[in-house]
């Protein structure tokens, strides 16, 4: 591996920086709560963030080991479910009640708290000081609050896991209705209330962050660090907090007026209800589907919200570990710009059978089908990136490697539903939860594990065990694919989605079988993501320790700092970028720095 | 105490596991660390390969188990699902296509270009032609699927045939409701702040002449072989949805807001009991949108019969107005006392209604 070598010749010129250094940042003195607790250190919020989002994804995943359990074993009855679950399992079955509570948190959940505060807060704080040049986030304090308001966010969403009319449980969408009624479902009772506040809590949170990202990445840029020279993370957590600045605001407005139909009297959603056991509501002349409308203007974008960070950061990955430049940059840029615009343009498409009007409908099928161009753009010239390179399986290529398969996978049945004549009949069904749980849900996991295991180093200044890692990555492959395969299957047989029990229903009960195997395997999917957060906390303190820099050889700033980089980064002056940041394997040489001037004879390209 | 055991074994599992990994990582430190990278690189890159082969293997597998459980196996049972069944082929013949080949290009690319001495990186920053090829044509494919779908998409939303039966069907928490508009062809309006759970849940307005012929049901829906039908969907309460999967067809029932679909059923309940090889056979009508926490048994069934059963069947199904108030049945000769109870039913409601 002659790139040690020359890593360590990086560090040479890193700490060559170090010699001119005059201490412009102050250090302060720290104490345990301003670094560890109330930190405005960007990296340490960000590992508050991903340890925050950790925490949810035991939570959530446990979530779905419960509900798997009741889809696999409808008939069995285990007491060991009423010790730990009490009146939600009585007689060792878990209700409906809990059924649809736990099918609708695990949902918001890992939506909102795991892939896009987990992912993207920890990333885009992490990467975009190290990555553009910057001491620290354009500021500090908000990107702190930020993480604290998450932070409030998390506890009101847990506290509502106690209540006695049990937590929300009309789906992660929190369509009206039944979101408004606690009469229609005892969920949107207290439930709810604390649901939408922790919602609330998260939409500031989210809106503190992107702004600040937006904000730093604009102006913080080091010297030399022109927008064409950012690495493709940083483009992507752009593109990420934009979407989310311009869409959270309007789910917030559809929050707030279902505030106001659940407390305050009104009608924004509510019209011609009668409720059994209660009688006709007084309402009329409000839209349910008008919510639907405003949740989604901030849903579809939510999805690239959460996958733009893991292309980011897998097409960093894989052009470092591949050794040769990534394929077509201007071309990742735009085609991330293309789904960035082309995300508020296709909301629509989640609503194809509430009676949309067709012609507005066909052009969401337009639109959205679009989109599939510049995705499939990314994985061509992500494939292209491999080929001829000189591939290092470290673990987090081999999550690169699976984001790029499970894309593919999952983006590919989003052509079936983004066509409305197709999704009239799938729509709905497990066929759908296939495709986002692949193409979104699993693989934007795999990218946040490449972040993980690659980034690790950086965070901690040790590593992860390679052999857990290896096993981490084909257990969950292989394991991911098993449990959502099938499910296209299910989907083809019209099954729907959210069902507590499918026996009833001469229509579906042919997938008893398959169901259990879902669950089964889910379980030791579930078990196998043990073995990564075994190996991430204990690497924390016994990990193998980092010697060299640049330990992947890689171009970009952050592995300029020293190992383990102190609040402000670099304890010098902040180094001036020449170049892009792929230059690998140019004119022989296995890569080439950002701080490397541009030599006179080096070839153009 | 199997429960403690299970936990047990499950720790002694990782505590293992994580033992080798350790060990393996000291070993690789012995042994030198690039030596050791350089063999677990050729491990991967083998798994590449091995994850390929099984997992196309799996695909073929899982196919061959499922396949026949799905409606794919089965013809549409109605004339327009024909339309969703052979686009659904269409798409799958393309973007399986796509899927095969771009995962073996992955995997084979990851085994083939695996780090080796051989191996010169080629540094290949961008080629134009290349990459506006796979703009064009995947830009290309997607307009034929998108022209397909559009019209399939115009047809199913547009107007139904003006020979089809209309049926209403209603939604409520958690179960459906069907109204059929009798001999006039019209429905009766209706006022939800009539609802009356015991004698007119669909708050029908009995003031309303068109509404005195209104046939009102629950759980099965009568639909006639080849004729057209154009369902009027409402809800009552929550959102609901009507799904049709052996039609290849579903519509949300949102309250306030009335949506419509059409579709004609090809086959009868019978013909597809044979078909299907299925005694059981019925077309269900499922619940496809989250209402609640009895969702999952929100069940309704259509009964495909030939217009002479179905008129059969119509012809003994009395009009609400006249369950509701017997004495305007011309039919029934009113007897002193059927009026007398009529009369103080009547009055029980009006009672229910103001306590309401």
């Amino acid at each position: 591996m002659s790139h040690v070598a020359e890593t360590q010749a990086a560090g040479v010129v890193a700490v060559h920086h170090d010699d001119h250094a005059h201490h412009e940042h102050h250090e302060h003195h720290e104490t345990f709560i301003t670094k560890y607790i109330f930190s405005q250190d960007h990296k340490m919020i960000a590992k508050q963030f991903l340890i925050t989002g950790m925490f949810w994804a035991v939570l959530g995943g446990l979530m779905s080991v419960l509900f798997r359990f009741q889809l696999g074993y409808p008939e069995d009855a285990y007491p060991w479910l009423e010790t730990i679950l009490g009146k939600w399992a009585k007689g060792g079955r878990i209700t409906p009640e809990a059924y649809y509570a736990l099918v609708t948190t695990h949902g918001t959940v890992l939506v909102f708290f795991v892939l896009t505060a987990g992912l993207s807060g920890t990333f885009a704080n992490f990467l975009i000081p190290l990555q553009v040049g910057a001491r620290d986030m354009a500021s500090p304090f908000l990107n702190m609050l930020s993480y604290w308001f998450f932070f409030i966010a998390s506890i009101v969403m847990l506290s509502s896991l106690f209540v006695e009319t049990g937590p929300f449980s009309g789906g992660w969408t929190a369509y009206p209705p039944l979101s408004a009624l606690g009469d229609a479902s005892p969920g949107s009772k207290t439930g709810m209330d604390l649901w939408i506040i922790s919602m609330a809590l998260f939409v500031v949170s989210s809106l503190l962050g992107g702004l600040n990202y937006i904000a730093t990445i604009l102006n913080m840029r080091t010297k030399g660090m022109s927008m064409t020279r950012l690495p493709l993370t940083i483009w992507a957590l752009f593109f990420t907090a934009v979407l989310g600045v311009l869409s959270f605001p309007v789910l917030l407005s559809g929050f707030i007026l279902l505030i106001f139909d659940r407390n305050f009297g009104t009608s924004f959603y509510l019209s011609d209800i009668f409720v059994n056991g209660v009688g006709a509501l007084p309402n009329e002349g409000g839209s349910a589907i008008l919510f639907q409308h405003l949740f989604w203007f901030l849903g579809h974008p939510e999805v690239y919200i959460i996958l733009l960070p893991a292309m980011g950061m897998v097409s960093e990955i894989l052009s470092v570990n591949s050794r040769k430049p990534i394929f077509g940059y201007i071309a990742m840029v735009g085609s991330l710009f293309a789904i960035a615009i082309l995300a508020f343009l296709v909301w629509a498409h989640h609503m194809f059978v509430t009676g949309l009007n067709p012609l507005l409908g066909s052009i969401f099928v337009l639109l959205t089908l679009l989109i599939a161009v510049p995705s499939a753009i990314k994985v061509f010239n992500w494939l292209t990136t491999l080929w001829r390179g000189s591939i290092h399986f470290t673990p987090g290529m081999l999550f690169a490697i699976g984001f790029v398969s499970l894309f593919i996978s999952g983006g590919l049945t989003g052509i079936w539903l983004g066509n409305s004549a197709i999704d009239i009949h799938l729509h709905d069904t497990y066929f759908v939860i296939a495709h986002f749980h692949i193409v979104m849900g699993v693989a934007s996991m795999f990218g946040m594990f490449a972040g993980i295991y690659h980034w690790y180093p950086k965070m901690y200044g040790r590593y992860m065990n390679n052999t857990l890692g290896y096993m981490h990555f084909w257990i969950t492959i292989a394991g991911a694919y098993m449990i959502f395969w099938p499910m296209h299957y299910e989907g083809l047989a019209g099954m729907p989605r959210r069902y507590y029990d499918y026996s009833i229903w001469e229509s579906f009960k042919q997938f008893a079988e398959l169901n259990r195997f879902i669950s089964t395997v889910a379980m030791i999917v579930f078990a196998a993501q043990l073995l990564f957060l075994i190996n991430f906390f204990y690497s924390i303190f016994k990990g193998r320790k980092v010697t060299s820099l640049n330990p992947w050889g890689s171009n970009t700033l952050e592995w300029t700092t020293p190992i383990r980089p102190g609040h402000g980064n670099w304890p010098g002056e902040i180094p001036e970028v020449h170049r892009w940041p792929y230059d690998y394997g140019k004119d022989g040489k296995e890569f080439i720095a950002q701080t490397t001037p541009v030599g006179e004879d080096e070839s153009h390209h | 105490m199997s429960i403690l055991f299970t936990i047990a074994v499950i720790a002694l599992i990782f505590i293992v596991i994580f033992q080798i990994a350790k060990a393996s990582e000291y070993v690789t430190l012995l042994r030198g660390e690039q030596k050791g990278l350089r063999q677990s690189n050729k491990i991967n890159a083998w798994l590449m390969i091995v994850f390929l082969v099984l997992g196309l293997l799996g695909v073929w597998y899982c196919n061959d188990v499922y396949f026949g459980q799905t409606l794919l196996a089965q013809e549409s049972a109605s004339v327009e699902g024909e339309r969703v069944d052979s686009m659904m082929w269409l798409t799958i013949a393309v973007t399986g296509i796509v899927f095969i080949i771009t995962q073996i290009i992955l995997f084979y690319f990851a085994y083939k270009y695996q780090q080796n001495d051989n191996n010169k990186v080629f540094f290949f920053p961008h080629n134009t032609k290349l990459e506006v090829i796979w703009t064009v044509i995947p830009a290309l494919v997607l307009m034929v699927l998108i022209g397909i779908g559009l019209r399939n998409w115009f047809l199913f939303t547009g107007e139904a045939p003006r020979e089809a039966m209309v049926v209403e069907i209603t939604g409520k928490q958690f179960g459906w409701i069907y109204r059929y508009p009798g001999k006039d062809a019209s429905f009766g309006k209706k006022y939800y702040k009539n609802i009356d759970p015991a004698s007119n849940s669909l708050g029908i307005i009995w003031e309303d002449q068109l509404s005195h012929d209104d046939v009102v049901t629950e759980q099965t829906m009568y639909l006639i072989k080849g004729k057209p039908v154009k369902l009027v969907i409402g809800s009552r309460d929550v959102i609901h949805d009507v799904g049709l999967t052996h039609f290849r067809m579903k519509m949300d029932a949102v309250p306030g807001i009335p949506t419509t679909l059409w579709f004609t059923p090809k086959y009868t309940t019978k013909e597809m009991k044979e078909m299907t090889g299925n005694p059981n056979f019925a077309y269900e009508i499922s619940c496809d949108q989250m209402c609640g926490n009895g969702h999952y048994s929100m069940k309704g069934n259509i009964e495909v019969v030939e217009q002479e059963e179905y008129d059969l069947w119509m012809a003994k199904q009395k009009p609400q107005y006249l369950v509701n108030f017997p004495d305007k049945d011309p039919s029934v000769k009113p007897a002193a006392d059927s009026v007398k109870s009529v009369i103080s039913m009547v009055k029980t409601v009006n009672k229910d209604k103001a306590q309401m």
